[in-house]
């Protein structure tokens, strides 16, 4: 049901999951950060299409690329810009989605009044279609001088065509293709230290829908109820009881561990006839339905996801995983038997498989994947000036990866860094890169032993329960959930409240939906502090004197 | 009112008032300069215009086994043998080198980004300033339906070596059918087409761009400065847009060479070599008729990426992998499978070569009218050297370079290609660069 066609009739005053319990520690104040700009993202621009004007409406084409900033495409998202084949893109996309949205089969739903004549403009009907949807377009109300503007190309378009619905079609193509929809700003009120309510109703519809504000959060921001309290609270639990809440956590799981990277993931067919293409997609989709059906479904502890058994496979997965699947084409929930090597999300073929080359595996990748996207610690990049002549001796003996990976402890300008990832990474070489379980490597036993932060372990299911344990764990996903709702990296000034999450965090038993309500109950969350002074002059106008 | 043409119009004309008689404002780009000034033209008399273009591959060359050390002359050995008939089109570039002031190399990026935009990268990811082939289209690109094609040959769109900064890097084409589709398909005008009638279409699609850059306008009003030079490319963008609908409504020069291939069909695409090389051979021809249906006049090309990604069927190392864990063999050398890659890269960029000769054009071949810069990230990948990159100039742009000749460097900044490369399509630059990459000499050898 999409929100224009019916303007929202989502489920208000639906059970709310679970509470933030009033009782626990205050929420320390916090001075915020910069107002960022953010670049809508393609999961973004999807979803607020299928929301506005229904899933039937078909979004086909590329999108430009964000750069991932600070571990999060959602932070790279704040610098995103457009670039000349970019807005080609998004000019060929509105064209398409407009024509969709006035065709005969949508417009009795999508289009709330019904033209004088439709061999030619009305400016009334034109007016009425354009407030309505550019209101939720623009994540806030459009002033007379762009519905003008509107209105006007709409009657062009209509006379030019003989026919309203094209006129529409013009307008709504401005609509979908103007900075005020592509680009999410934060405006501010109260001298610039929080944000304005429709700001406000935006970030919290990124935060847990990942799309734009439905027609009931916008009311809430007109009409000052998102201000307040009990207002921004029921809010939150009447999206946190969504359907569309499990959409938003899947994009800031997919965002966090990387999973755009499948775009381009690729294993050598002749040497991993198993990994096919059902395989990888089913992959992606395992540890997104294990991580839902745990956090969310279940309220489990998050950490417990590096120890669980449990989780969801497919046929196409079963080849892989070379277990049984007697449902052909569809989803069941599966358990690891003890003795398995499969524990823990990390040992999921989405986490091996992408951590690794096409053709063989990779511990350093994959440990340098547990550092860095598990526990949001920094692995330095590698030297430029590295002697690979140990590695290339043609007379070594060095069968497995532990033995070739040896050659870089004796090296210090290599040791720095791969004494970080390559003990966590070997952990996991009971996979190989196509995530299949093995025992040897060209006929020596893997030997997965290996430390991290000073805990040792012996194999893969004891890398789990260090990373259980590890404090980094959960301060991890604290960390990049609130830089993925802020759009930036944490502030200084916000490090209290962070601090207040992680205590919070702890003492409710690590529920991720726990930390999701209180973030987005935070005043913190929608503080702004005044934008640091930048220099005006871009780095490339600076950069070199022309003659003229 | 009618939005049919009633007579060949100007851009400027077919735009003032033509819409409800409202104005349109428009700016006008910088046409035909650098068209061909030596006298050739097309049999239509328009002055041939030169194109300018990258081609990128990874992983540099196999030291001592691409080119022979005597300057006199270019003496393409083993790695590079498929080039030898194409020596007199190209010029070599060696001891040209990427100081990088003190900063990390930082592997597989330092080199070229230094190479292509006068600045080291301060870390990884970074672009720090605009690649060369940015500001040439900056000047060029205007008159043509897209100011620059980008194309990657390994099938990712993030395999790009052309940027305007970090955070505006231009996404390549990386299908053959999407890559045809958006060139030839249904906004594609035949310049040799007897009947040319300029759809009314396109007049209401320009007026949707006018209603967006009047909201651009508003947004800009309601920004700080920062981010207001952020918003500048989507500016650009909607000009650029704007240029390429006005370009459809003029009735366009014909181009002798230009002949539209068919549809090539839904294909593989992917880092295995057979079908890099084999989209590579697809997108070239499709680029070559881009500039010859003066579709565009600034193209980059790559054919692997700078981490590359090439691979054999049923072989574990990628051509990457192998420049660093392959030993060297133990009595030739060197290392004998990442060899083989190189010599495979160096066969594509000689079929390159070809498309662009082969191709008829006034009184010459394409290749004639265009310069191509070809280089790469690294020389000696296993040791992530980004002093004496390998950089070729392919073409004579429009008989303006000599070619045929080894040119070194003697350790200069390798800025001084770039700037010529700039120079000769009339940025009006005269120092690029930044620190020890700072430079104002061109390279004059090579100019006739």
């Amino acid at each position: 049901m999409s929100t224009f066609a019916s303007i929202s009739r989502l489920a208000i005053g639906a059970a709310i999951l679970i509470g933030v319990t009033g009782c626990g520690p205050q929420e320390p104040a916090s001075t915020g950060g910069p107002a960022t700009i953010r670049r809508l993202s393609e999961a973004q621009y999807r979803n607020t299409i299928a929301d506005i004007f229904g899933p039937q409406i078909v979004v086909s084409g590329r999108f430009d690329s964000i750069e991932r900033e600070e571990g999060l495409l959602a932070v790279g998202a704040s610098q995103a810009a457009v670039t000349a084949v970019g807005f080609e893109r998004y000019h060929a996309l509105a064209r398409a989605v407009a024509a969709q949205v006035i065709a005969p089969v949508n417009r009795g739903t999508l289009v709330p009044c019904t033209p004088a004549a439709t061999d030619g403009a009305d400016d009334s009907c034109a007016k009425i279609f354009f407030s309505r949807a550019g209101r939720l377009l623009y994540r806030r109300a459009l002033r007379d001088t762009e519905l003008a503007a509107l209105v006007g190309v709409a009657h062009a378009g209509a006379e030019s065509r003989a026919d309203f619905y094209n006129g529409l079609s013009y307008g709504l193509q401005a609509l979908l293709e103007s900075p005020d929809f592509l680009f999410m700003r934060d405006a501010t009120v109260a001298n610039g230290s929080r944000l304005s309510p429709f700001s406000k109703a935006t970030r919290l519809s990124l935060l847990l829908w990942n799309s734009t504000p439905d027609d009931d959060l916008l009311k809430a921001a007109e009409d000052g109820s998102l201000d307040t309290k009990a207002g921004l609270k029921a809010a939150v639990d009447r999206m946190m009881a969504s359907p569309h809440f499990n959409r938003g956590m899947r994009a800031f799981f997919t965002d966090m561990l990387t999973f755009d990277d499948f775009a381009t993931l690729e294993k050598d067919a002749a040497l991993y006839p198993a990994f096919s293409l059902a395989a990888a997609n089913d992959a992606r989709e395992q540890t997104l339905r294990t991580l839902i059906d745990f956090l969310i479904t279940q309220n489990g502890d998050y950490r417990d996801l590096f120890t669980t058994r449990a989780t969801h496979i497919t046929r196409s997965l079963g080849m892989v995983y070379r277990i049984p699947v007697a449902i052909p084409g569809g989803w069941s929930r599966y358990e690891f038997p003890e003795g398995d090597n499969h524990v823990g999300i990390q040992s999921h073929l989405s986490f091996v498989a992408l951590h690794s080359h096409p053709g063989k595996s990779s511990p350093t990748l994959r440990g340098k994947a547990v550092r860095e996207v598990l526990l949001c610690q920094k692995v330095p990049a590698p030297p430029g000036t590295v002697n690979f002549d140990q590695f290339n001796d043609p007379e070594s003996p060095a069968k497995t990866a532990r033995e070739r990976l040896a050659v870089h402890a004796v090296d210090a300008a290599c040791a720095g860094c791969h004494k970080l990832t390559d003990p966590v990474g070997l952990a996991l070489e009971n996979f190989d890169t196509a995530g299949q379980s093995r025992t040897e490597e060209n006929g020596v036993k893997i030997d997965t032993r290996g430390e991290i932060d000073g805990i040792p372990f012996s194999n893969g299911t004891e890398l789990g329960k260090a990373l259980h344990d590890n404090p980094a764990t959960a301060a991890c996903i604290i960390n990049r959930f609130a830089s993925y709702g802020l759009g930036r990296t944490v502030t200084s000034g916000e490090k209290p409240w962070v601090a207040y999450l992680e205590k919070t965090f702890t003492s409710n038993g690590y529920r991720f939906t726990d930390l999701v309500r209180r973030i987005a109950l935070s005043e913190a969350f929608y503080a702004v502090s005044a934008p640091a002074k930048t220099s005006t002059k871009s780095a490339g106008a600076a950069h070199y004197e022309g003659k003229s | 009112m009618s939005f049919l043409l009633k007579r060949p119009a100007t851009r400027r004309r077919a735009l003032k008032g033509m819409f409800r008689g409202g104005a349109i404002g428009m700016a006008l780009p910088l046409l035909d300069v650098f068209l061909n000034d030596n006298g050739t033209a097309l049999a239509g008399g328009a002055p041939i215009p030169t194109r300018f273009g990258n081609w990128f591959w990874g992983m540099g060359h196999t030291p001592g086994h691409a080119i022979g050390p005597d300057t006199s002359k270019i003496d393409f050995l083993e790695e590079c043998k498929a080039l030898i008939p194409y020596t007199k089109h190209i010029n070599y570039f060696g001891r040209f080198n990427a100081p990088l002031d003190g900063r990390t190399n930082i592997t597989h990026q330092s080199g070229w980004v230094s190479l292509k935009t006068g600045a080291p990268p301060p870390k990884y990811g970074d672009i720090p300033a605009p690649t060369f082939d940015v500001l040439i289209s900056d000047v060029v690109g205007g008159a043509t339906r897209f100011r620059a094609l980008d194309v990657a040959c390994t099938g990712n769109p993030k395999d790009t070596f052309s940027a305007r900064g970090t955070y505006s890097r231009n996404p390549p084409e990386v299908s053959p059918l999407a890559l045809y589709t958006r060139l030839f398909g249904p906004d594609f005008v035949d310049p040799n087409s007897a009947n040319f009638k300029p759809d009314p279409e396109l007049l209401l699609q320009h007026s949707v761009l006018s209603v967006v850059e009047d909201q651009r306008k508003q947004f800009a009003n309601e920004i700080g400065a920062a981010d207001r030079a952020r918003l500048d490319e989507y500016t650009t963008s909607i000009r650029q847009l704007e240029n390429q609908i006005s370009l459809q409504l003029e009735k366009p020069t014909p181009a002798d060479a230009c002949r539209v291939a068919k549809a090539p069909g839904e294909g593989p695409i992917g880092a295995e070599l057979p079908i890099v090389q084999a989209n590579h051979r697809l997108m070239t021809q499709m680029l070559i008729m881009a500039l010859a249906c003066n579709q565009t006049r600034v193209f980059n090309m790559a054919f692997n990426d700078a981490l590359s990604c090439l691979r054999r069927p049923g072989n574990a190392y990628t051509h990457h992998i192998l420049t660093h864990e392959e030993p060297n063999h133990k009595t030739l050398g060197y290392q004998v499978e990442a060899f083989w890659f190189n010599c495979r890269v160096m066969e594509a960029l000689a079929e390159f070569i070809d498309a662009f000769a082969a191709v008829r054009e006034g009184d010459g071949y394409l290749l004639d009218n265009t310069l191509i810069v070809a280089h790469s990230e690294v020389s000696n990948a296993k040791l992530h050297q980004v002093d004496n990159i390998p950089v070729m100039t392919i073409g004579t742009a429009g008989k303006r370079i000599k070619t045929g000749k080894h040119i070194s460097g003697n350790g200069d900044p390798v800025t001084r290609i770039g700037l010529t490369a700039m120079q000769l399509m009339g940025v009006p630059i005269e120092t690029w660069g930044t620190g020890s990459l700072q430079t104002s000499k061109i390279v004059s050898e090579i100019l006739v």
